[in-house]
C-alpha cells in the first residue's frame, strides 16, 4: 500500500458495521438476562504481574501530584471489576479497550477490545454455557459445543499427561512432534514447554467443526482461578477456542484475599528472576477479596478475534479502524 | 598477530538482532549459514509464553526451513549484502563480477551461480549478494536479450499443437521459441521463468 494511504483506515465499512452489529447483540443478550454493563479505570495505580502480560506506563502530574506519580494501562478490567463484585453489585459486564506492551502479530494488537464478564454464583461450566449462548446468538447456525479437560486434549494429540511430565518428556514430544527448532529451545519452564506444545500443535485442532472449551488446567497456570484439590488438583480455568483461535480466558474466580496475595508475590519473584521489572500489586482488590468477594465465574472473550473468526478473516488489522501502526 | 587482532576485534563488534527486530528480509547467522527471514510471525497464548515461529532461507544452499525462537532471544546478524555488479568472465572454475564504481572484483563459484549461469553473458549487470565480501547468490537481469545459436531451421518444428520449438542460446541455455524465430536472431527471455518473451528490437 502506497506510503500516502495510511491515514485510511485498516477495516473496511462492511467490517465496521459488522463491529457495531456484534457489540449491539451482546449488549442485547446482557440486558435480556439482567446483567449490568459497568465501566471501570482504564489508567490504574496498580498493574498486573502475571509474568506473561506486560502494562504499558504512563504518568500523571498535576493537583494532587506535583512531582507526578506512575499509572498503569490496564491489561484486563478483571480487578476493579472484582471490588464491584465485593461491594454488592451482582453480575456485571464490561466492553473496553486493553492494552498489553509487547504483542504484535497476526493475533495480536496492542490495544485491543474485550467483553469481560462476572457471574456470582455460577461456576466455571455455568458460564461455559453462557458463554456459548452469547456465540451462538452472534451467529446464524447455531454451533455444536466440544468441552475437552486440559489433560484429555494433551492425551489425545500427544498421548502426554500435561499434569505429570517432565520438562524432559516435553521437550522429546516437541522435537518427535516435529516443532521445528526444538531441540535448541531454551525454555526453562514445564509452564513454557506446555505453552510450546498447546499454541503449536494442540490449538490449530481446537473448536474445528464447533466450538471447543479447554477446562482444568495444571495448577501452575491458575492465574486468578480457584484450585480444585484432588488427583491431580487441577485451576477452575476454562479457555474457549473457534476455528484454532483462541478467544477467551475464564475462571471459577478465587475468592481468598491471602492466596491471591501470595499468587501476586510468586508472580513478582519469577518477575525478578527473568529480569523483568516489579508491578505494584493491587492492594485494593486483596482489600475486597478480604472483605467478601461473591463466589463467582468471570471471563474476557477477545472481540476483535471473535470479529475476525466470524467473518473469515485471518489477520486482526482487517477488524480493527485503524491498527497500531495506522494510531 | 595482526589478524588475530582483527579477529578479535570482529568478535566485539558482532551486531545482533533481538526477535521483536524480525521481519522480512532480516539476515541473520544459523547454524553458521548466512539465512533471510521469509516470514515471521508472532504466537503468543493470553496468559503464556510468546514464540516468534519464523520461515528462513539458508542464503547458502537455497533451503528454506521453519524455527520457534522464544521471543526476547538474540540471534547473531550477518554480514549479508547486495549490491548491482558487471559480469566479466568465466575462467572456467570462477565467475568473476566487478563492481562499477570501485571496480573492485570478487569471483563467485559454482554454487553461487548455480543454475543461473547459463543466463550470464559478458558485462550484462547482476545482482551479487555477499556475505563477508565473498558472492553467495547471482541474481542475472530479469530479462536478457541473447542470440540463438542453434534451431531448428524450418517452420515445421514441433506439429503437436504446443506452436514452439527448442532453440540454444550464446549462452548455452535452451528455452521454447516460437516456430519463426530463426538461429542468428536475438531474443528476449524472462530469466525467472526461463520463457520467451519476444524478439529482440533491432537497434
Amino acid at each position: 500500500m502506497a506510503q500516502s494511504d495510511t491515514w485510511r483506515p485498516s477495516a473496511s465499512l462492511e467490517m465496521m458495521r459488522a463491529r457495531a452489529e456484534m457489540l449491539g447483540r451482546i449488549r442485547e443478550f446482557f440486558d435480556q438476562i439482567g446483567v449490568l454493563e459497568v465501566e471501570t479505570p482504564i489508567c490504574s495505580h496498580f498493574a498486573t504481574t502475571d509474568p506473561a502480560i506486560e502494562s504499558f506506563a504512563t504518568r500523571y502530574t498535576g493537583p494532587v501530584a506535583a512531582q507526578g506519580t506512575d499509572f498503569y494501562l490496564h491489561t484486563s478490567p478483571e480487578f476493579p471489576m472484582k471490588r464491584l463484585l465485593a461491594a454488592g453489585s451482582g453480575a456485571i459486564y464490561q466492553i473496553c479497550k486493553v492494552f498489553r506492551n509487547g504483542e504484535l502479530g497476526r493475533r495480536h494488537n496492542p490495544e485491543f477490545t474485550l467483553l469481560e464478564w462476572y457471574r456470582p454464583g455460577f461456576d466455571h461450566f455455568q458460564l461455559m454455557d453462557e458463554m456459548a449462548s452469547l456465540v451462538n446468538r452472534l451467529i446464524d447456525i447455531p454451533l455444536q459445543v466440544e468441552q475437552l479437560t486440559y489433560a484429555e486434549a494433551f492425551k489425545h494429540t500427544l498421548a502426554l499427561d500435561p499434569h505429570t511430565a517432565t520438562i524432559e518428556n516435553l521437550r522429546h514430544c516437541a522435537i518427535e512432534q516435529g516443532v521445528p527448532g526444538a531441540d535448541e529451545l531454551n525454555l526453562d519452564s514445564r509452564d513454557g514447554w506446555l505453552d510450546l506444545l498447546l499454541s503449536q500443535l494442540i490449538e490449530p485442532q481446537l473448536g474445528k467443526s464447533g466450538m471447543t472449551f479447554l477446562y482444568d488446567y495444571p495448577v501452575s497456570q491458575a492465574a486468578l482461578a480457584r484450585v480444585r484439590e484432588g488427583d491431580p488438583p487441577v485451576a477452575e480455568r476454562f479457555e474457549l477456542y473457534l476455528s484454532g483461535v483462541e478467544l477467551a480466558n475464564g475462571f471459577h474466580e478465587l475468592t481468598d484475599g491471602h492466596e491471591q496475595l501470595q499468587r501476586f508475590k510468586a508472580d513478582n519473584r519469577r518477575r525478578q528472576q527473568s529480569q523483568q521489572s516489579l508491578m505494584p500489586m493491587d492492594e485494593s482488590l486483596i482489600k475486597a477479596l478480604d472483605a467478601g468477594l461473591p463466589s463467582c465465574a468471570g471471563v474476557a472473550l477477545g472481540l476483535d478475534r471473535l470479529l475476525m473468526v466470524l467473518t473469515g478473516c485471518d489477520d486482526i488489522r482487517q477488524v480493527l479502524a485503524f491498527d497500531i501502526s495506522r494510531a | 598477530m595482526m589478524c588475530a587482532a582483527i579477529e578479535l576485534f570482529r568478535e566485539d563488534d558482532m551486531a545482533s538482532y533481538s526477535t521483536n527486530e524480525f521481519k522480512g528480509g532480516l539476515k541473520f547467522m544459523m547454524d553458521g549459514d548466512p539465512c533471510s527471514i521469509i516470514e515471521n510471525e508472532f504466537v503468543k497464548p493470553g496468559k503464556g509464553q510468546a514464540f516468534n515461529r519464523v520461515k528462513i532461507r539458508n542464503l547458502k544452499t537455497g533451503r528454506v526451513l521453519e524455527k520457534t525462537f522464544k521471543s526476547g532471544e538474540s540471534v547473531e546478524a550477518a554480514d549479508v549484502h547486495e549490491t548491482d555488479m558487471q559480469y566479466l568472465y568465466n575462467d572456467g572454475e570462477f565467475w568473476h563480477f566487478m563492481d562499477p564504481e570501485s571496480f573492485e572484483q570478487v569471483s563467485a563459484d559454482k554454487a553461487a551461480v548455480a543454475e543461473n549461469a547459463k543466463w550470464l553473458k559478458e558485462q550484462a549487470s547482476c545482482m551479487v549478494t555477499l556475505w563477508n565480501g565473498s558472492p553467495i547468490i547471482i541474481e542475472p537481469p530479469k530479462f536478457v536479450v541473447l542470440n540463438v545459436t542453434d534451431t531448428d531451421p524450418g517452420l515445421k518444428g514441433d506439429t503437436s499443437g504446443s506452436g514452439g520449438k527448442p532453440a540454444t542460446l550464446e549462452t548455452g541455455a535452451v528455452v521454447r521459441v516460437p516456430l519463426f524465430v530463426q538461429i542468428g536472431e536475438a531474443i528476449k527471455v524472462d530469466t525467472r521463468s526461463g520463457e520467451y518473451v519476444s524478439r529482440a528490437k533491432e537497434d
